[in-house]
């Protein structure tokens, strides 16, 4: 079979830059530890909206969606904390972003999706729902309170 | 070459009808920057919700228009090629199928019961003729894969050794992509959801839906870019005044894209629970696999033009640049190519940085993504689709362009706007502006205490690149409605602009065969969505009830 030169060349390349991209997201997901959501077995001890305080700097957040609301609608934690949240539906699908910090889920009805951040900064970090859920979706979200003075 | 009059007819109602609906659909787009940029503050104007403007967008645009021209331009293609016509009672019937499913679901979507989106994600539940009416169109644009494939397989049996064309390639791989694709998406549709939607069923699986909406979900946009691939590699060299730099370049190109559309739509899953990590990194490499005939396709591209340029007398390492035939009214379909191309630098690196795994995380849902994926079915696609709608219309019927001129310019307007709105849609998703959400009622009202300053510049770009889209947009369906209403002045008859290939290779019968490619793409597939299909059976509970669009208490089934 023969292949042009520069065509081959260019073959290569593409494979290289690839190459690249992959090692970089290895590269990333090592020395950030950024991770897409872990997979959890459905347990509907996760659908009862709460917020467990583990220890000092380690919190878990039950977050459940429903149209058109988080509950917990306030969730307040102390600066350095470790939250693992756990997301899910009482209804239709909705999202969880909380744009600053990189948390990204869907929450889906019948399943429980999760993931760990922790907040090193004070601050009022918004939880939007960024999934079309029905129409009231656009004054759907929550927030984190991270220290700030109102914290309770 | 002459082609009878029931082919012409069929041809003239398959490229027509997309584009008269195109008008709501162009009209719910610009509608929507409207919105989001906080100067209307409402959930409806002229009766129509922003919601079910939403879902009209999306559906008329991304789904009709798109299906609708495929099957067109597959018929034009097969036959010019194969110098035969498809079955005209099939034609018909495929033709009848899919209007009747568009009608069905128009209506569904214009009378409000069925705001759910072009994803139709359960459990909010549309009305049962909204998933009808799609799969019937679906069904539809099946109907002709077929009798394409019989003419094929006619056509080969009398020319082995002969290069089949790469456009009949092009046509068959995608239509197989998309018939295997569609199978998901119909079983979830006349399976899961339309008897859950009549109340036959109590609940539906929702991660094991939205599982099955992906397989065809990200399938489905390489069925949109496929004719305009094919448009690329066999019309573009031509009309640039070229040869395409490697016939078997194109062929490489097209039968990986058979290999690796359809085992990545868990990519669009990233953030999706149910679904574990290995399953989800599995299919984000597969993504990137699919990246690799997206290089060889914009080398081979850039080469041809390179040469087209060149033989136009061009010297030194860019002049070539400027000799191509960028406003040339004569040679309209160029200006709307070369645009789609330009658009599509943006929209592939944008989609490779979006198929990054974790990276995802920051633009999943963001309005980084409809700034993405309008550079790629709102550039390439859509320019090339109503570049060719055009062009093959007249064409065909004889009838000379209406507003030449402005034909020409159209695509370089849409062009600017799209870059403007896409720039505002992927600044804003970097800043968390979620998509697919009224903003105008909420975060783009000053007055509600979810207001948002630092999503003002980035909508208010948006609605300024949508304002100049919608612009060109209207520019192009008065140019194609009026040459309609012209008078014929020649004969009329399909006429392809054909490229000559610059290496033009000897035949590889790998290359020229479908067999050892479905094989493999059939292990490649099986490999991916079994465990991403026995993810979502053993990590889901109970399924989900009925709910509509206004309420959080689910719809009573009548099964309880």
């Amino acid at each position: 079979m023969a292949i042009d030169k520069i065509e081959k060349r260019i073959i290569f390349s593409s494979m290289a830059v690839m190459g690249l991209f992959v090692f970089s997201l290895l590269y990333a997901m090592k020395k950030y530890k950024s991770n897409v959501p872990e997979c959890l077995p459905y347990d509907k001890a996760y659908a009862e909206p709460k917020v467990n305080k583990l220890d000092d700097k380690t919190y878990q957040v039950f977050s459940v969606a429903s149209m058109w609301q988080f509950q917990p609608a306030e969730i307040y934690i102390p600066v350095g904390s470790e939250v693992d949240f756990y997301v899910t539906s009482k209804d239709v699908v909705h999202g969880f972003n909380i744009a600053q910090k990189n948390v990204n889920m869907m929450a889906v009805y019948g399943s429980i999706n999760k993931t760990t951040v922790k907040f090193d900064k004070p601050g009022v970090y918004d939880i939007v729902c960024h999934e079309y859920c029905g129409v009231g979706h656009q004054n759907m979200h929550a927030q984190v309170y991270v220290n700030y003075p109102d914290a309770k | 070459m002459q082609v009878s009059k029931t082919f012409k007819r069929i041809i003239f109602l398959e490229l027509s009808i997309p584009v008269a609906l195109l008008i709501i659909g162009i009209y719910h787009g610009l509608m929507q920057t409207i919105y989001r940029a906080g100067v209307l503050q409402d959930t409806s104007f002229a009766k129509l919700g922003y919601y079910q403007g939403l879902t009209l967008h999306g559906v008329i645009n991304a789904i009709v228009l798109t299906t609708f021209f495929a099957v067109a331009f597959g018929h034009a293609t097969m036959t010019y090629y194969l110098k035969q016509e498809p079955n005209k009672k099939l034609m018909w019937f495929s033709f009848a199928l899919m209007l009747g499913g568009t009608l069905m679901a128009s209506w569904a979507m214009l009378a409000g019961k069925a705001s759910v989106l072009y994803t139709f994600y359960p459990p909010l539940k549309a009305h049962p003729l909204f998933y009808i009416g799609t799969a019937l169109l679906i069904v539809g644009s099946w109907v002709p894969f077929f009798n394409w494939a019989v003419m094929y397989t006619q056509w080969k049996k009398v020319h082995a050794e002969t290069k089949t064309p790469l456009a009949v390639i092009g046509t068959l791989i995608n239509f197989t992509i998309w018939f295997v694709c569609t199978l998901a998406v119909a079983y979830e549709v006349l399976v899961l959801l339309v008897p859950w939607s009549l109340g036959w069923t109590t609940t539906v699986n929702v991660a094991l839906a939205r599982t099955l909406f992906w397989f065809f979900g990200h399938a489905l946009v390489y069925f949109w870019l496929l004719p305009a691939y094919i448009m690329f590699y066999t019309i573009l060299p031509k009309v640039a005044g070229g040869k395409l730099y490697s016939d078997l370049a194109g062929r490489m190109a097209l039968f990986l894209f058979l290999l690796f559309s359809v085992p990545v739509g868990v990519h669009h899953q990233y953030s999706d629970p149910s679904i574990t990590q290995g399953v989800k990194f599995f299919q984000g490499m597969l993504t990137y696999g699919v990246t690799i005939p997206s290089f060889i396709t914009a080398f081979t591209l850039a080469a041809s033009l390179e040469y087209a340029g060149r033989q136009r007398g061009a010297k030194g390492l860019f002049g070539w640049m400027k000799k191509l035939p960028w406003f040339d009214e004569n040679n309209f379909l160029f200006s709307y190519f070369i645009c789609g191309l330009i658009l599509f630098i943006f929209g592939g690196v944008t989609g490779i940085i979006n198929a990054s795994y974790s990276l995802n995380t920051v633009v999943h849902n963001t309005a980084w993504l409809p700034g993405h994926f309008h550079m790629t079915v709102a550039g390439p696609v859509f320019l090339a689709i109503v570049g060719m709608s055009l062009y093959l219309y007249s064409g065909m019927s004889g009838k000379p362009v209406f507003m030449r001129k402005i034909v020409t310019i159209v695509p370089y307007l849409w062009m600017m706007g799209m870059l403007v709105f896409s720039f505002g849609m992927s600044w804003g998703g970097l800043r968390g502006e979620p998509r697919r959400t009224n903003l105008g009622i909420s975060y783009l009202n000053p007055k509600s205490e979810l207001f948002r300053s630092d999503w003002v510049p980035t909508t208010t770009l948006a609605m300024m690149g949508g304002i100049v889209m919608f612009t060109a947009g209207m520019l192009f369906i008065i140019a194609f409605f009026g040459t309609i209403l012209r008078k014929r002045k020649a004969a009329g008859s399909l006429e392809i602009p054909v490229s000559e290939a610059y290496h033009d290779e000897k035949r590889v019968p790998l290359f020229d065969q479908f067999k050892p490619w479905i094989i493999a793409m059939i292990i490649i597939l099986v490999l991916a969505y079994t465990p991403a299909l026995i993810n979502v059976n053993k990590n889901s509970g109970p399924g989900a009830p009925r709910f509509n669009i206004d309420n959080p208490t689910p719809l009573a089934s009548d099964n309880k």
